[in-house]
């Protein structure tokens, strides 16, 4: 793999693809002199399961479920990515307590997979207790989840044209509770990990990446904000009614560890502040549209009206078709663009279905971080872009 | 700046290179001859501020030739605004590489390579990244033959010290 010949007084180690710093199966071949990282190369593909060829096989509502599995740390993020792309081919707009629902999902979800990201980073970096406290948060993110579609997470809850269900009466407490009890455990890491020395030490100045080189290897999210750049989707380019809602882009200084780990831990303050303006101001209104090209009827309608069992029988064998076209649609996932293309050719399975991978890109730029670092350092740096390789293998 | 105005600059500009300007859904794509990319793409860079690469794909159109779409998502970060490129090829012409423009391009056109066998010319790594070396065909292609696929084997069977 690696393609020149190596030098006599270096030494070829393999990391991967079971090494449990590469949160997944990433495969990292790296070469030594001494403890110093002179070259490395990412090998990828090991979760390839080919998702997007099985998408053209599925149709448009169908495709959902494969989404979930993509990302599977932020699904709903995928899921949310997914719809809106479909829903602009298809030509729709959904009501606005929808869209509310959609963004206090997509936050909720946010905080939960930076939680796991930090919990595996600390681990990594040897902090065990981070990791547990990390997980026993998530628990609850998973909790209003489960309550709310039913399964922890691969909810599939977020539907073209809507959503898969109104909100359970249980939402609300749970939502408020958890925002209440989230903010004082953010501190609570804070106090942990900031300014303990040891911490800082691993994290400064390690692994820095350029402003100009994360724009042109494509990185995003908290991995080019950290780098000064104020790259947010939710801000520059607004979808599903984020410019309903007041919060601030955090960006780093340096680019390095330190400050993506800064940038997640202070963009889990600002999710939850979207998610508190999103309950308190969660319009009233239907929770999908009333097309019956694109949304089924209501179960009890079905088993008394004709026309409502046509609709329902024609929507699930054919499926929704959009009419001949592309769309690109791309939202702040929690790694950052998440992007899908879609081509339709009028029939009721996307042609092409494909997905920009914010942890492809992002993962790609990692050689560019590493220039001359310890092999520790590699470590942290991993850990410091957040990969899920469900994504970047697809 | 806006797509529309982007897609005006690149007309007046490259008068042969852009074969086609498509409007749907908001978003503005464009028909780029495949020689001229590189040059399309610098001037996009350069000039029209899409210093991002968003994204970079493949389209297989099985019957019609040419047959695949070689797709290129542009973001300019200082307007927000995306623009999409297009190429068109056949099988064994190559696509020259904008590696040497957008560096994000690298793993996206092995991918391609590697999932259509759509080959880029002057690209500095071209190999398969998802796939194992061995594999044999490109399974994104429509004419892939899904079942009784003939895994790569080992190089030999023995235990070798």
């Amino acid at each position: 793999m690696v393609t020149t010949e190596p030098r006599q007084d270096t030494m070829i180690l393999n990391m991967g693809p079971q090494h449990p710093s590469t949160h997944g199966v990433l495969r990292l071949l790296v070469e030594l002199e001494g403890e110093t990282v002179i070259r490395l190369q990412p090998d990828i593909g090991y979760l390839h399961t080919g998702i997007e060829k099985t998408g053209e096989r599925l149709k448009y509502q169908q495709v959902i479920t494969l989404t979930d599995r993509m990302g599977y740390l932020d699904n709903m993020l995928d899921e949310l990515a997914y719809v809106l792309a479909a829903e602009k081919l298809v030509g729709v707009d959904v009501p606005e307590r929808v869209k509310w629902i959609r963004v206090l999902l997509a936050e909720l979800e946010r905080v939960s997979s930076h939680l796991v990201w930090l919990g595996t980073h600390a681990l990594d970096l040897g902090a065990m207790s981070v990791f547990m406290y990390c997980f026993r948060e998530r628990e609850k993110i998973l909790d209003i989840k489960e309550n709310l579609s039913g399964v922890r997470m691969m909810t599939s809850f977020i539907r073209i044209g809507g959503l898969a269900n109104d909100l359970t009466p249980e939402f609300e407490p749970m939502v408020r509770e958890f925002i209440g009890y989230m903010r004082g455990r953010v501190d609570e890491y804070e106090e942990l990990l900031t300014e303990n020395p040891l911490w800082v030490e691993r994290t400064k100045h390690t692994g820095v990446l350029l402003a100009e080189v994360a724009i042109n290897m494509g990185c995003s999210g908290p991995t080019i904000r950290a780098s000064g750049v104020p790259y947010d989707m939710r801000k520059r380019a607004p979808y599903s009614g984020y410019e309903n809602f007041d919060f601030d882009v955090i960006l780093g200084e340096n680019g390095d560890v330190y400050d993506r780990f800064m940038c997640r831990i202070r963009e889990m303050r600002q999710s939850l502040r979207i998610v508190e303006q999103a309950i308190d101001g969660l319009p009233e209104g239907p929770w999908r549209i009333d097309d019956r090209k694109i949304v089924p009827p209501p179960k009890d309608e079905i088993v008394q009206d004709m026309e409502a069992l046509i609709h329902h029988f024609k929507l699930f064998t054919e499926g929704l078709k959009p009419p001949v076209g592309e769309v690109y649609q791309a939202i702040e996932g929690a790694r950052g663009e998440m992007g899908y293309y879609l081509v339709s050719n009028g029939t009721g399975k996307p042609y092409r279905f494909h997905m920009r991978a914010p942890s492809f890109y992002n993962l790609q730029a990692l050689p560019q971080m590493m220039h001359g670092g310890l092999i520790a350092d590699l470590v942290a740096i991993v850990g410091s872009i957040d990969i899920v390789l469900g994504e970047v293998d697809r | 700046m806006t797509p529309e105005e982007s897609a005006a600059a690149l007309q007046e500009r490259f008068p042969e290179a852009v074969l086609d300007v498509v409007h749907f859904r908001g978003e503005v794509s464009l028909l780029i001859r495949r020689d001229q990319i590189v040059d399309v793409a610098k001037f996009c860079h350069d000039d029209l501020t899409y210093t991002f690469l968003s994204d970079l794909s493949a389209v297989d159109w099985l019957d019609q030739r040419p047959r695949f779409d070689i797709v290129y998502h542009l973001t300019s970060l200082e307007y927000m605004i995306r623009l999409r490129l297009k190429v068109q090829t056949v099988e064994g012409q190559p696509v020259p590489s904008v590696t040497s423009v957008w560096g994000a391009a690298n793993w996206a056109e092995r991918e391609v390579y590697d999932l259509y066998g759509v080959e880029f010319s002057s690209h500095p790594d071209l190999r398969r990244i998802l796939l194992p070396e061995g594999w044999v065909g490109h399974p994104m292609r429509k004419d892939f033959q899904q079942t009784q696929i003939a895994l790569p084997r080992p190089k030999s069977d023995k235990w070798v010290e």
